[in-house]
């Protein structure tokens, strides 16, 4: 049994008389422990999703289904609890601002009614875990992004919850911060085997933590599978442009006459052979890089190289036949990514 | 300058004041702090829309704000009468005026609790709270500022009113500046009695705006 299961998840809004279709039969399942991530542009619908997992949304048609538990069949009070089992998190925090650090982790325990004696015992061993037991008495305003990001997590981790949902709980912070809360959230997962739910819309951080994930375009699940399998062989448009991350970075490469161009993904083992110079030296014909770049892929090297093949149509099936034996990801790169 | 019976008379007038505006504040706000609630919960993007009430309460508040103070004092006299059993003195001059600041103050916790980050109620949906704790612990926790900077403002206001009712014998400095003011010519007693006013309001306004700051944790 999957831990979460969304099934042919339709949900609509009305907006001044019309209606908008944000969401469209998605179906998807996170296993128990995975770090799942759901990508997409902006407007993709990935927020209204994270939202159905914890009826913040509910559905239009479709099902949630949180341990084998469908959340339409449940009343409102056990809605409630069930929540409280799913910890979450914010692009902006969304702290108390008038409760001090120790305040706002011990906050989802007093409206589970637990004493305050015992809640602060909690809240202060929460905030151990994220490296924040100094700061109990600072308020929300005297913190930085990062250190209220991790006031954030502490909070939503206070009721022992099975799942974390993360809404853009990187996008509003620096890389380096960036990085530090990923590495938190990937302990997390570690320790406690929490399922996470990731909505980002930066590839970086779904190569740098999830082990599986979603595409969502246009509201609706364009791809899904493992983060390895997606980078090096991205099927669907959208994958492909979250991958070249940004559009405008691609444009110099467009311009440049080159037709034949292909994207080349390098796995550890095959990055300790000269593969470039070896093609190079075999087939005595001229390879253009235009591109190259190294990612942290689920916690592995990935190196991705974009190149220009020769024009002449044998010679390019062969360098492509040979990245191939040598055991690269190979896709073409079409004129409109 | 002034015998020793003015002296008396005016300090009782300070006390008529000041307990018509604490008395009429506190029950301005036990009427008018749950209606207020009521209208940002039940408004568009409240907890739970409801056009039906919102658009009641929105209606009620409306009608009574918009008719004068005076007036309203002059309308109310038979439920004034009812309810304290005369309609002069100080105590008969709170009723008027709890009604009339009640929509008012309901306004001003409305508009209080509209300014509550949407995304921090949220989060504590996310957490399983349900309407009552997110009212108690989120809604006027985080909004507690605002509201006590609106209670300063409504106590000046009700201050002033507490005055005007000097004009159908409502007790207190603004009935003693009527009297002897404009009944009288007394310009004297009518300057010291709005020099005592300024001097209430200054301080009402003063101590309030400095608590409001201290209870403050947004910004240090």
């Amino acid at each position: 049994m999957s831990h979460i299961e969304i099934k042919n998840l339709t949900k609509k809004f009305e907006v001044k008389g019309d209606v908008i279709t944000a969401l469209n039969k998605v179906s998807l399942s996170v296993e128990t422990g995975d770090i799942f991530g759901i990508i997409g542009m902006s407007g993709a619908g990935k927020s209204t999703l994270v939202r159905t997992i914890n009826y913040l949304e509910k559905p239009t048609e479709g099902q949630v289904l949180i341990d084998g538990v469908d959340l339409a069949g449940l009343s409102s009070a056990e809605l409630r609890k069930k929540r409280s089992e799913i910890g979450m998190i914010f692009q902006n925090f969304n702290l108390l601002e008038q409760r001090n650090v120790l305040g706002n982790v011990c906050f989802p325990l007093e409206i589970a009614g637990i004493k305050r004696k015992e809640a602060k015992e909690k809240a202060r061993q929460l905030l151990k875990t994220v490296g924040l037991e100094e700061k109990e008495k600072a308020y929300p305003s005297q913190l930085s992004g990062g250190q209220k990001q991790r006031v954030a997590i502490a909070r939503a981790l206070a009721t022992n919850p099975r799942v974390l949902l993360c809404d853009e709980a990187t996008s509003a912070l620096d890389p380096m911060t960036t990085k530090s809360i990923l590495n938190l959230l990937r302990e997390i997962n570690e320790r406690l085997n929490i399922t996470i739910v990731i909505i980002t819309h930066q590839m970086s951080v779904v190569t740098e933590i999830c082990k599986k994930v979603a595409i969502i375009d246009g509201g609706e699940l364009v791809e899904e599978g493992d983060v390895e399998k997606i980078f090096e062989n991205p099927g669907s448009d959208a994958a492909k442009e979250l991958i070249f991350e940004k559009k405008e970075s691609f444009v110099p490469i467009r311009t440049l006459n080159t037709s034949n161009r292909i994207r080349i993904v390098f796995s550890e083992n095959s990055a300790y052979e000269p593969v470039i110079s070896n093609a190079i030296m075999t087939f005595k014909a001229p390879l253009n890089i235009l591109k190259a770049d190294t990612k942290n892929v689920g916690g592995k090297a990935r190196g991705e190289m974009i190149l220009g093949l020769p024009e002449d149509e044998s010679v390019k099936l062969a360098f492509i036949e040979f990245f191939k034996e040598q055991g690269l990801a190979v896709s073409e790169v079409t004129e409109d990514v | 300058m002034f015998d020793q019976k003015t002296i008396e008379m005016l300090l009782i007038g300070i006390k008529d004041t000041l307990y018509m505006t604490i008395v009429s504040t506190f029950f301005g706000y036990v009427l008018g702090l749950p209606f207020g609630i009521v209208l940002n919960v039940t408004r568009k993007k409240g907890l739970h829309p409801n056009r039906v009430i919102y658009g009641i309460g929105d209606f009620v508040c409306n009608i009574v704000r918009s008719i004068p103070f005076l007036i309203l004092l002059i309308l109310l006299i038979p439920f004034t009468r009812f309810v304290v059993g005369k309609s002069y003195g100080s105590t008969a001059t709170i009723v008027p005026l709890v009604i009339c600041s009640a929509p008012y103050i309901a306004r001003v916790v409305e508009s209080s609790l509209n300014e509550v980050d949407e995304g921090v109620i949220e989060a504590a949906k996310a957490m399983g709270a349900g309407t009552w704790q997110i009212i108690f612990k989120v809604l006027l926790v985080e909004a507690r500022v605002s509201l006590f900077t609106g209670a300063v403002i409504t106590t000046g206001l009700l201050l002033g009113y507490s005055a005007m009712s000097g004009t159908v014998g409502g007790g207190g400095l603004g009935d003693i500046a009527v009297r002897y003011g404009y009944y009288r010519w007394q310009a004297d007693i009518m300057i010291v009695t709005v020099v005592l006013l300024i001097i209430i309001f200054q301080v009402i306004q003063n101590v309030g705006m400095h608590f409001s700051t201290r209870i403050d944790h947004r910004k240090k």
